[in-house]
């Protein structure tokens, strides 16, 4: 608790920052419009005007944050295709198409983590392995996701696979990485001491892995898996930009792109940003009840 | 000075080891010709660099002679580490900090796959013996170095290895803490009668332990002076201001600088 009033002096100063912003990015379009009405706007008359367009070029925070309950509480409860009147999610708010994008994300992520440790106990126990998967682990991270994406999905597509696995995939593609390069740290964190202790007690590989490499690995698991539930939420997302896909949050993005719905676009922006943050708080919160239990609590 | 009939522990002959390094071949062992008997404590002292470590990484079979012949219990240094003879202290305490001092205790009788009821009493039993029987639920972390080290004697001893081999285990320590632990070590290999071998570059701990003390000198490393101590096997820290101890320490010094004349 000690720590949240600098986190709230800045967050204050951020949202500062944006409002002082939004006068001017409207600013065109409002005396546009008082032009060709033949009127005068007066300063007063010009700020109020720049927070309430309904396209503005940059929204303000208090439009965004009232889109994001429109889209999300008061769509579910009182929408004719919300939750309460049918009974399922509706397609036109933000917690059918969030679940969407996080459902992929979840596969994807569950996926490449367990990729990402088969690959770094791979890299660890065998020297062919080490010395030829990381270039090739570290030249597929080179290549942007954008172009790679929808080739997978193209590709996928022509072999019948569609829906959640396609996605999940790129996913998978973008998490498995910092979770191949923290467990091979992890996992090769013992030192020789350690090793030779092992020895000693002539120990054989599995029992090595399982008494020393494993929990070693533990804090540097945590610290990738955090990266790599991030990197897996925009694996999904920029999966379901190129291919037209009606449902999720990248979904949302585009179609309010095409129409200069910048509410929307900035409304789907911060949904993906709270479900980020949801994520990695808790895996944070497994972490610390792990790492206490093993006695290592920071 | 007992048990010299009966056939040695340790047996070293003609014991050559050579690393080879980015700036040339160090040679780390020199002709060490050593035998040990059961029950003996033998403590190896010289300066960094003479190879006394290395003589005892050898004995553990964590390092592979270059040439010469040594046998542990009678058999080559990897079946003998195989077969579990020996329990291995290290310089730093290195317990695991993700397990109790009884969990890092009980780990070598996991691996060696004793029963959990066994498991249990021998912890028990060694923690009782390096006094930590109080600590046993405790995290490396919360305890003092001194009895960090301790609790990791206490782990080469939980399985039944007559020998226990020790690499400058009480190097980091201060000099109070030091002389309690050598006190209680002393007890220890009384009570348990096993064969010590102790590496150290403190003359007074060598010969306040030993009844053999191994002088070893660098650059090739090797033997120059093998001790037998004539001290009683009951050594209260007094001892320490008798004549003989004196007369002792004085040898094990001046074997320690015969061994830096040739430099």
């Amino acid at each position: 608790m000690r720590n949240i009033f600098p986190v709230l002096t800045v967050t204050a100063a951020l949202i500062a920052f944006w409002y002082a912003a939004v006068i001017p990015m409207n600013a065109q379009w409002a005396q546009d419009q008082a032009r060709r009405a033949g009127t005068e706007l007066g300063f007063a008359a010009l700020v109020t005007d720049t927070m309430t367009q309904a396209r503005p070029r940059l929204p303000a925070p208090h439009q965004v944050a009232h889109e994001l309950w429109n889209s999300t509480v008061v769509e579910e409860m009182t929408g004719r295709r919300g939750f309460m009147n049918t009974g399922s999610l509706s397609n036109r708010s933000l917690i059918y198409h969030g679940w969407v994008t996080l459902s992929a994300t979840l596969l994807g992520f569950a996926i490449g983590s367990a990729l990402g440790i088969a690959l770094a106990v791979g890299i660890v126990h065998n020297r062919a392995m080490d010395a030829s998967v990381m270039p090739w682990a570290i030249a597929s991270q080179t290549i942007p996701i954008l172009a790679i994406a929808p080739m997978i999905i193209v590709v996928l597509n022509a072999v019948g696979i569609t829906g959640l696995v396609p996605k999940a995939i790129i996913s998978t593609y973008l998490s498995f990485f910092p979770v191949v390069v923290g467990m091979v740290k992890g996992l090769r964190a013992p030192d020789q001491m350690q090793l030779d202790l092992m020895k000693t007690y002539s120990a054989s590989g599995p029992q090595i892995f399982a008494k020393l490499r494993w929990p070693s690995a533990m804090p540097y698991l945590f610290a990738s898996l955090k990266v790599a539930i991030a990197a897996a939420l925009v694996g999904a997302i920029v999966a379901e930009l190129p291919t037209g896909a009606s449902a999720g949050l990248g979904a949302r993005l585009l179609s309010g792109s095409y129409f200069g719905q910048t509410l929307q676009i900035w409304a789907a922006l911060f949904a993906a940003a709270i479900l980020a943050a949801g994520m990695v708080a808790l895996i944070g919160l497994i972490q610390r009840i792990t790492l206490k239990r093993m006695g290592m609590a920071v | 000075m007992r048990d010299t009939v009966t056939a040695p522990v340790i047996s070293a002959r003609d014991l050559n080891l050579t690393f080879q390094t980015a700036d040339g071949p160090v040679h780390a062992l020199k002709d060490v010709t050593l035998e040990i008997a059961k029950g003996e404590f033998v403590s190896f002292i010289g300066p960094s660099g003479c190879g006394k470590t290395t003589f005892l990484r050898v004995i553990a079979d964590l390092e592979r002679p270059t040439s010469g012949t040594i046998t542990v219990n009678g058999m080559s240094p990897e079946a003998a580490r195989k077969a579990r003879a020996y329990g291995y202290v290290f310089q730093a305490a290195g317990l695991y900090p993700w397990r109790t001092i009884a969990g890092n205790v009980n780990l070598p009788l996991e691996i060696m796959g004793y029963s959990r009821e066994e498991q249990a009493t021998r912890v028990e039993k060694v923690l009782a013996l390096v006094e930590l029987e109080n600590f046993a639920r405790k995290f490396p972390w919360q305890l003092s170095g001194g009895m960090q080290q301790r609790a990791s004697i206490a782990r080469a001893l939980a399985f039944d290895a007559d020998i226990l081999l020790m690499d400058e285990p009480f190097g980091a320590l201060d000099e109070i803490v030091r002389d309690r632990l050598n006190e209680q070590l002393l007890a220890l290999w009384a009570r348990t009668e096993k064969t010590i071998g102790f590496v150290t570059h403190s003359i007074p701990e060598a010969v306040y332990l030993s009844t053999k003390i191994v002088v070893m000198s660098p650059r090739p490393g090797r033997i120059t002076d093998v001790i037998d101590s004539p001290l009683p096997r009951e050594r209260p820290l007094e001892i320490r201001d008798s004549p003989e101890f004196i007369e002792i320490a004085h040898r094990v010094r001046e074997g320690l600088r015969a061994g830096h004349l040739d430099d």
